[in-house]
């Protein structure tokens, strides 16, 4: 048989043509029905999702406000003196942006960029009226600060629509116009302790869950129906329960003079005075968490050791190996696909976590998540926010390859 | 190490309760002589599986003593006791290789590693799976997969190997393909086997002696020439092979003759083997092939007037479905010789026998 020569079928097209056809109905009502769903997902999704990455590395609102300053800025070396020129244009800018009241945001951005130059500029624009030119000594005269040449690098940077300077925020840089990117000192470095906080505690209530979880998995998929039904009532009974309510029990169970504490105290373990900080730290972040994550190690770990026949632990002894034995080697290997499911599961909506630490953290029990929510709702940093969100989101993703290069996504079991 | 008159595997007095409702095991008596291959063969759900795991150490007997070796095993726990099992689904380790699967019995008892090359290379040449040990289970056919299961419960060289329906989950020619290469092992090893099924065939062509399980209960005990030609029970006559029964009731017993009236009236004769005394009822059992159809009765044997109903050509003989003494599902198997091809269906002629293959057993509705 020729075999390059393409197969046709009974009436003469080629057979792939002819599959195609045949298909093509089913395959368009098969779209039909995904079609509302991918719209809400792209439109609720997706797309603020896009918007918001964008916004970590794309911020105009000087190019876009300050349009006659815009030009000069972006040829002026960053070193060199301003000109009078420059000054001209930034009373012009000023002028308008108070006459439109866009000062604010304007002062903001700049903020952002040198701390403390907010009030230079809304304070300036209400006077800009009456300043007559040469700009330059008339400016300085009403604020020595518009003589410094940093006031002028940090326009020069935010007027820069697209910027690295988010991003370098976010791991404690600043971007420069002179040197480029330069750290922060050690003590103003918070974004990556954050950061580190963050893994830390996920990892740590990612092994909580693990070891407190396999067992109780264990029990579940071994035990006769009637009590496994009965535990696994339990195990979701936390679902059942709002977030909120489960949270403030633990406040009421672990603060100072709480259950915990009483009971401490009562057994004499410690005394009345120095009852132990339990929560609004970081202990109360990884206790909190550990309980309300927990159900998210134990499904995928139930369904994956409801699969394992007790033949092969039966095999194992019958072939000479202890009980222990034949757990280790025989049954948990074969339940690594649930524990690489449970703690991808359980890390990655531990890095995003969120409501429970901002109750029972404190100080020190923060995660990251916390500061992208004052970025977005206290400070209206947005675009730090997005940039903060774009590296979780990147982590997460680090993650996942990891993951798929070590166990292979195609053994994961979530249930 | 066995004293010669201790059997190699004993059960005595054993029952076995799951609910403490009902009886699984009702007191079973079994011993197995070193080297035998015994087979427990029964309808599922007759506590076949359950003798077997109480033999390898994984339910405990409810009441009565498990001997191996001579020695009570009832408290020593599976891993001590030396035992190669066999499961239906074979159980090999789907995280470890062929070899790595045969490796861990020998492992976990700390064999040298040249040791463990030797066996694990012996035993893979046995089934003919060398050119397969670096594959995983799921890379190997179901018959492969059972080789390997047969290597791994005997690469540790125990004397007990025990099988529960291992051949359960393959097609027909590689079952009995199996059977026969299971058969060869046993007999180049000499180990002790204990073979658990629930097809009578199987159990026919590979053991030395079958224990026929009923409701918790071994019916019968025997070799498998006994088993087919001389059942004890109805049971038995029934569950093995193909058998005709009719039923009656006891008129006299003389010199182990019973003669018996049948529920249509006929009179016959037939060996008496488990039936009381006159007057009770009894089913009896006629195997097909002992059975002659004839237009004339035949001198010596007894006789029956039947009805032919259906005919189906088989090559070999011909299977004739007959009506006799009202039992319409009379079955007579009627060797291919030139003479008998006039057989007709509607036909009357008399079916006979020898009075001893025909055997009066206990009573049990049809
Ligand atoms: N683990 C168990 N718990 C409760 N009942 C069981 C268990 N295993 C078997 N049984 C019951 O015991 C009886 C015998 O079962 P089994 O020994 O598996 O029979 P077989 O192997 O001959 O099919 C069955 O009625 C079964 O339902
Ligand atoms: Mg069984």
């Amino acid at each position: 048989m020729d075999v390059s020569q393409p197969i046709t079928a009974a009436d003469g097209t080629p057979l792939k043509k002819k599959l195609a056809q045949a298909m093509f109905r089913s395959k368009l009502r098969a779209t039909g029905l995904v079609v509302p769903l991918l719209a809400f997902v792209l439109a609720s999704f997706v797309f603020p999702i896009l918007a918001l990455m964008w916004q970590g590395i794309h911020n105009d609102t000087f190019a876009r406000l300050m349009p006659n300053l815009t030009e000069e800025l972006r040829v002026w070396d960053g070193v060199s003196d301003p000109t009078e020129e420059m000054y001209a244009l930034l009373v012009a800018d000023l002028r308008q942006n108070r006459a439109d009241k866009t000062i604010g945001k304007v002062a903001s951005r700049v903020n952002q960029e040198l701390a403390g130059t907010r009030s230079l500029f809304t304070s300036t624009a209400r006077k800009a009226k009456k300043l007559e030119p040469p700009f330059k000594e008339a400016l300085i005269k009403t604020k020595k600060k518009w003589g410094d040449i940093k006031v002028w690098q940090a326009m020069k940077l935010t007027n820069q629509s697209l910027t690295p300077g988010f991003y370098a925020t976010s791991l404690d840089a600043r971007y420069t116009v002179d040197q480029g990117f330069v750290m922060k000192e050690e003590k103003r470095q918070i974004y990556t302790k954050l950061f580190v906080r963050t893994l830390m505690i996920s990892g740590s209530v990612m092994l909580l869950c693990l070891l407190l979880g396999y067992p109780v998995a264990y029990l579940l998929a071994t035990l006769p129906l009637k009590y496994s039904n009965l535990l696994m009532i339990m195990v979701l009974l936390p679902f059942w329960t709002s977030l909120l309510v489960r949270t403030t029990a633990w406040i009421a169970i672990l603060q100072s003079q709480g259950v915990v504490n009483d009971l401490l105290v009562w057994i004499g373990i410690t005394g009345d005075e120095s009852r132990f900080s339990l929560i609004y730290n970081m202990t109360g972040t990884i206790i909190a968490m550990t309980h309300i994550l927990l159900p998210f190690m134990i499904l995928p770990l139930y369904s994956v050791m409801k699969t394992i026949p007790p033949s092969y632990m039966r095999a194992a002894r019958s072939l000479g190996a202890t009980p222990t034995a034949a757990f280790i080697k025989v049954y948990m290997p074969q339940t690594v696909p649930g524990i690489g499911a449970g703690g991808l599961l359980v890390f990655i909506l531990a890095i995003g976590y969120y409501i429970t630490p901002a109750l029972v953290g404190g100080q020190d029990g923060q995660l990251i998540s916390n500061m992208i929510a004052y970025h977005m709702q206290k400070s209206l940093n947005w675009s730090l926010a997005a940039a903060l969100g774009g590296l979780l989101l990147l982590g997460v993703l680090v993650l996942y390859w990891a993951y798929d290069r070590i166990i292979g996504i195609d053994n994961m079991k979530l249930g | 190490m066995l004293d010669g008159s201790d059997p190699f595997v004993r059960f005595k007095n054993v029952q076995k309760s799951y609910d403490g409702e009902t009886l699984v095991v009702k007191n079973l008596n079994l011993e197995i002589e070193a080297g035998e291959f015994v087979t427990m063969l029964g309808p599922s759900g007759s506590g076949k599986t359950t003798c077997l795991m109480m033999l390898a150490g994984f339910e405990t007997a409810t009441h009565g003593e498990i001997e191996l070796g001579g020695k009570p095993i009832n408290n020593i726990p599976p891993h001590k006791r030396g035992i190669g099992m066999v499961f239906q689904n074979y159980a090999l380790f789907p995280h470890m290789t062929v070899a790595e699967n045969l490796t861990f019995p020998l492992k976990v008892r700390n064999m040298s590693a040249g040791d463990i090359q030797d066996k694990v290379n012996r035993a893979l040449d046995m089934v003919q799976m060398r050119a397969f040990a670096d594959r995983k289970p799921a890379q190997l056919s179901g018959g492969q997969q059972q080789r390997i299961a047969l290597a791994r419960a005997l690469v540790f060289e125990p004397e007990l190997v025990l099988m529960d329906e291992p051949l359960g989950a393959l097609d027909k020619q590689l079952r009995e393909h199996m059977q026969y290469e299971i058969k060869h092992i046993h007999e180049n090893l000499g180990v002790t086997v204990v073979y658990v099924t629930h097809d009578q065939s199987e159990a026919l062509t590979m053991s030395n002696r079958i224990a026929v399980f009923d409701d918790g209960v071994i019916q019968q005990l025997d070799a498998p020439v006994a088993l087919y030609e001389k059942p004890e029970n109805s049971f038995v006559a029934q569950f093995i092979g193909e058998n005709n029964t009719l039923s009656g009731k006891v008129d006299s017993l003389t010199k182990g003759v019973a003669a018996v009236t049948l529920d249509s009236g006929d009179k016959v004769k037939a060996l008496a083997v488990n039936t009381d005394a006159k007057g009770s009822r009894t089913s009896l059992s006629i195997r097909p092939e002992r059975c002659i159809v004839s237009q004339k009765k035949t001198a010596g044997l007894s006789a029956l007037k039947g009805r032919i109903e259906e005919l189906i050509y088989l090559g070999d003989h011909i299977r004739c479905r007959m009506t006799v003494a009202g039992n319409n599902e009379f079955i007579v198997k009627v060797p291919n010789t030139a003479d008998q091809l006039g057989l007709e269906i509607g036909a009357e002629s008399y079916v006979s026998w020898q009075t001893d293959d025909c055997r009066a057993l206990d009573f049990k509705e049809s």
